[in-house]
């Protein structure tokens, strides 16, 4: 039943296609300096794409309107889809959002749509064909636009997510048997895990005593933040390495207090410079000057 | 009871023992080691025990509890004891479960285990450390 519908619908729709839209692509392109320029006087008056420059405005709607032109006439999206994921590749970086792109191919749409009623205002059958033929046509245009940018953007997400897995927790051996591990930036559980499992592994490979975790980076801690250190100290513990914290800055140790972690246990000490000089001394270091220096 | 290979092996070397656990124990077993453990300590008359759990890709919390209750035995009976070789899986999900080994020590494998000992009981000399 349903399918006996739908397949209704598309003869019907490509019967119009057949007849009108030439016609409609033909009207389009013959108009095209004037819609063009309506167009991007609505996108004006919506303050969309505002991060763009005149000249570019004039560029990228001439090309939209023809790729949009183009597809009504082909039917087929795909020289759009990849028009669209060029144009969201280059426009993103520039803080465009999701609701600038659909809402300026929903203002060539509306403006279009406007102009074939002004054409067949005569005729209302024939209106209603050519809005038949129209507007699936440019609804599947909208949609495209839409989706390539969105996939754009969630592509250009994912590698920056990788990005930050990749670099965030480098576990570096500083002298034999002694690892640092800077943490810089948002710690979640996720990253804290990772960090753990890497620091454990590492404490393995460089048969590490004394491990300095550096939190100057961190922007924030809070409880859960606070209860994975705990955690990432006592499982390097039951792995015979001792831990030293450093770098809480005052309001992080404020923080902590504040929320009552319990971090007795830990051993913390100011600035990393302090931490490594206590790293040294556990591990029987003596760092001396040799009273030679290259520096002076 | 005993048949088959065995389980866990207790070697004397000086006045240390060192037990390996060589495959998973379940708990009358982990029991009987335990045991074990503690009675041979004064047949030895050991200073230090060294428990060598590298094998076990899995400590629940009934084997935690035995080997801090073992560790703490032995110090009444006179010996220092040393958890040597938890994995790096091992010890996150230990912790995660909220089990630790208490104040009992640990260190990275034999080696380890054994300088730790080492330090403990003898008057350090030059060259000894780094």
């Amino acid at each position: 039943m349903t399918d006996d519908r739908t397949d209704m619908l598309s003869g019907q729709e490509e019967l119009a296609r057949d007849h009108l839209l030439p016609q409609l692509v033909a009207h389009l392109r013959e108009h095209r300096a004037r819609l063009r320029d309506e167009w991007a006087g609505r996108i004006r008056e919506a303050h969309l794409l505002e991060a763009m420059t005149p000249r570019e405005m004039v560029a990228e709607t001439t090309s939209v309107y023809d790729n949009y032109v183009e597809v009504l006439e082909t039917g087929s999206v795909e020289a759009l889809q990849h028009y669209a994921r060029d144009l969201s590749e280059r426009i993103i970086p520039r803080g465009v959002e999701t609701h600038e792109v659909v809402g300026i191919v929903l203002l060539l749409r509306d403006v279009l749509a406007r102009s074939l009623f002004e054409k067949y205002q005569r005729d209302f059958g024939l209106l209603n064909e050519v809005l038949d033929a129209y507007e699936p046509a440019a609804n599947r245009i909208a949609n495209t636009v839409a989706v390539s940018f969105v996939e754009e953007r969630e592509r250009v997400i994912r590698q920056q997510q990788d990005a930050i897995k990749e670099l965030s927790t480098p576990v570096l051996p500083v002298r034999e048997r002694l690892l640092i591990l800077p943490i810089i930036g948002v710690l979640d559980s996720e990253r804290a895990r990772q960090l753990t499992e890497q620091l454990l592994n590492g404490i393995r490979t460089h048969r590490a005593k004394v491990v300095v975790i550096d939190i100057t980076g961190a922007p924030d801690v809070d409880q859960t933040v606070a209860n994975h250190l705990v955690q990432t100290v006592d499982a390097s513990r039951l792995m015979g390495a001792s831990v030293i914290i450093t770098g809480l800055s005052p309001t992080i140790a404020q923080t902590l207090v504040t929320i009552g972690v319990d971090l007795g246990k830990m051993n913390t000490i100011g600035d990393l410079q302090g931490g490594l000089e206590e790293a040294e001394r556990l591990l029987g270091y003596r760092v001396t000057r040799t009273g030679v220096s290259d520096a002076s | 009871m005993n048949s088959g290979p065995a389980l866990v092996s207790i070697l004397r070397q000086g006045d240390t023992l060192v037990a390996s656990v060589h495959t998973a124990l379940d708990d009358s077993q982990m029991v009987r080691f335990q045991e074990d453990l503690v009675r041979q300590i004064g047949d030895h008359r050991a200073r230090g025990v060294i428990i060598d759990v590298a094998a076990l890709d899995v400590i629940d919390s009934f084997a935690a509890r035995t080997l801090r209750a073992l560790a703490e035995m032995a110090r009444l009976r006179g010996a220092v004891t040393v958890i040597v070789g938890i994995q790096p899986d091992v010890a996150m999900s230990m912790v995660r479960l909220g089990m630790g080994m208490g104040a009992v020590a640990t260190a990275l494998d034999l080696e380890e285990g054994l300088g730790y000992l080492a330090d403990l009981t003898s008057v350090p000399r030059e060259g000894l450390r780094p």
